[in-house]
């Protein structure tokens, strides 16, 4: 099996709320002294890409469209055990909207060959649009799934697990297809071992440029699909009022007493 | 004139999300001076019909086999049928469901339109929609001016208010003629739950890594749930350890709620979390740490390891009936 994972990289989404700051001019995160991390979403991708080709042996690509930073996360994607990375350079655009990133996407994908399964994170953990998985797969004419979180391959067919609302469904699929992948306890991202992170340097990471993949600047810029025209921090003054007492049976009187009325007035 | 569309399925009947997202599709149809028109994929009750039909100008069901239950390519092809159908659409939207968030961007890409996902807010102004939703994982508000026509969304429909009646509208059925999908949905595991939904919970009492354990949440959490009247939920941590299932979670990558009451219990109230819940009318929490930032956006709280809290309120909770 060939198997294909985007992967975006994205400001540490782990970075505390109070550190967190935002440039109104050009309405994006404030770096400051955050990391820039894979997508959490991806690396789960690819840690089910490698599962499949551990079973079945096969080939893993990691693709990214981003800056000469996102070497670190594609190099990560190596130490992991992916087999080749490609990097498009990005031009124009800091925030290029879903479909520019869809476009780049399968532009690049035609570039590096035939797949037989894509896999894409469910959403970023930046700005979480979530629409680039689903955009490709019309880019690219394939049948796709979301929120999937196990992929079994066998003889050509692809068993796919996916979360609902409510519970899960099960999914086949002949022939190329794309998954949306969310996270669950099977697909915990590996830690690369440190030979492996040794290894990482010698395999193939190839950099291209739009012209490359046959994209003009113009092709992916100028905010066609949507445009941010505002972010900013809420501000919240809520006033917490801690419950006091000289005992805890008091303390759980008073909580009780809160309570309480909410749940007579709900039932 | 431009019209806005709303998009359901049959199988959901006319519950909150279709009534909150036919009330905001009302909305915007009255200001961009356009019509407002329902599509049903697949069959829907009466009930659905009728909801359906007294605030819309036209009512779509499709109906055929192939829509009684959920196929992604079928929904696909059904809705970017239905949708093509009506003319001069300015805004398509969906509510906030696992099949709705799956076909929006599909859907959009189709009708040469834009799309966007868990709006919170949307307005159109001019012809020009804005849609604002939270960002970098709730610590951001963003709006984002849409740049493509049909604008195609998943809104938090259930937070959003009911349409008004208006006339009756007209009401058709419709059937197309739908590709061979590629890709099948072959079975359905539906988690057995007692009660509401977490999404149409009035109350929920939500627990989080610092339980250290399936079993609080079996045991204390479950009998205070009891007691309260309430629906359990989760943080992502407690999901992700496996001591609830994933439909549990509440936050950014889960369930979005906006109960009368949500108690959050060892739960720390990362910026993720908030963004699930944050909207809920009156929030407290049970947390060992005083400095947690779920204490930010509490009404009341206390400080105070769980265990020494759990039981004894519900005892007390019980005895005042
Ligand atoms: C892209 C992305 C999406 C995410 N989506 C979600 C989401 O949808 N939902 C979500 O919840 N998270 C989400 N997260 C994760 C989120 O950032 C936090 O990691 C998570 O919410 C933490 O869960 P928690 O509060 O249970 O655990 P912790 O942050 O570890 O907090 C545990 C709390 O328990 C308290 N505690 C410990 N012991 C006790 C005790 N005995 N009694 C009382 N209190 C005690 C501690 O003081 C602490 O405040 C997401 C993260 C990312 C990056
Ligand atoms: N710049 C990018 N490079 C590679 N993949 C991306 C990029 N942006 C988004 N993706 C993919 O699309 C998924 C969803 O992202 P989004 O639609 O931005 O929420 C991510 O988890 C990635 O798999």
């Amino acid at each position: 099996m060939k198997i294909l994972v985007c992967i975006k990289q994205i400001l540490d989404p782990d970075m505390p709320a109070r550190d967190f700051k935002v440039n109104a001019e050009t309405k994006e995160a404030e770096r400051g002294g955050a990391n820039l991390v894979t997508n959490i979403f991806c690396e789960n991708a690819l840690e089910t890409a490698l599962q499949i080709k551990e079973k079945t042996s096969g080939k893993v690509t990691a693709l990214s469209y981003g800056t000469d930073d996102t070497e670190d996360s594609l190099r990560k994607a190596l130490a992991m055990t992916v087999d080749e990375a490609a990097l498009i350079l990005r031009e124009g655009d800091s925030n290029p909207d879903a479909e520019a990133v869809a476009k780049v996407l399968a532009a690049a994908i035609t570039k590096l060959g035939e797949f037989d399964l894509i896999l894409m994170g469910r959403e970023s953990g930046d700005w979480g649009v979530g629409q680039t998985g689903g955009l490709l797969a019309e880019e690219l004419g394939l049948p796709s799934l979301a929120f999937v979180d196990s992929i079994e391959a066998n003889d050509g067919t692809l068993t796919m697990r996916r979360q609902t609302d409510s519970g899960t469904e099960t999914a086949t699929v002949t022939g190329p297809a794309l998954a949306l992948i969310t996270n669950n306890e099977f697909n915990v991202p590996r830690i690369p071992k440190t030979r492996d992170v040794m290894m990482s340097y010698r395999k193939p990471l190839e950099k291209f440029s739009l012209a490359d993949i046959g994209l003009s600047a113009e092709d992916v810029s100028g905010s066609s699909f949507y445009e941010v025209t505002d972010l900013s921090i809420p501000t919240k003054d809520v006033q917490c009022e801690f419950v006091e007492g000289d005992s805890i049976d008091e303390k759980i009187g008073v909580l009780a007493s809160k309570i309480q009325p909410v749940v007579a007035a709900n039932s | 004139m431009s019209n806005v569309i709303v998009v359901l399925f049959g199988n959901n009947g006319w519950d909150r999300s279709a009534e909150g997202a036919a009330g905001t599709g009302q909305r915007l149809a009255q200001s961009t001076g356009g019509n407002l028109n329902v599509v049903f994929l697949g069959d829907a009750s009466k009930e659905a019909r009728d909801g359906a039909a007294a605030c819309a100008a036209s009512v779509v069901v499709v109906n055929q086999p192939e829509l009684a239950e959920y196929q992604p390519e079928a929904a696909l092809e059904a809705a970017q049928k239905a949708c093509a159908e009506i003319s001069d659409t300015s805004v398509v939207l969906f509510g906030n469901d696992t099949y709705s968030q799956e076909l929006v961007p599909r859907l959009a890409h189709r009708l040469g339109g834009c799309s966007l996902a868990d709006v919170q807010g949307v307005t159109a102004d001019g012809g020009q929609v804005l849609a604002t939703r939270s960002a970098y994982g709730g610590k951001a508000m963003s709006t984002y001016s849409m740049k493509k026509t049909p604008v195609v969304l998943w809104v938090r429909a259930r937070a959003m208010d009911p349409a008004t009646p208006g006339a009756g509208g007209s009401l058709e059925e419709k059937a197309y003629e739908l590709a061979t999908p590629r890709l099948t949905i072959t079975s359905r595991d539906v988690l057995e739950s007692e009660g509401p939904s977490l999404e149409d919970a009035s109350i929920i009492v939500s627990g989080g890594r610092g339980l250290g354990g399936p079993e609080a949440f079996e045991n204390e959490l479950k009998g205070l749930a009891t007691a309260m009247h309430a629906v359990q939920g989760a943080s992502r941590a407690a999901c992700d350890a496996g001591w609830v299932p994933p439909n549990w979670q509440v936050g950014q990558t889960g369930k979005k709620v906006a109960p009368e009451l949500y108690l959050a219990i060892a739960i720390s109230g990362a910026s993720q979390h908030l963004l699930g819940m944050g909207d809920s009318k009156m929030i407290a929490a049970i947390n060992t740490d005083p400095d947690a930032p779920i204490f930010k956006h509490c009404s009341f709280g206390i400080v105070e390891d769980y265990k020494n809290v759990v039981a004894p309120l519900t005892e007390k909770l019980n005895s005042m009936g």
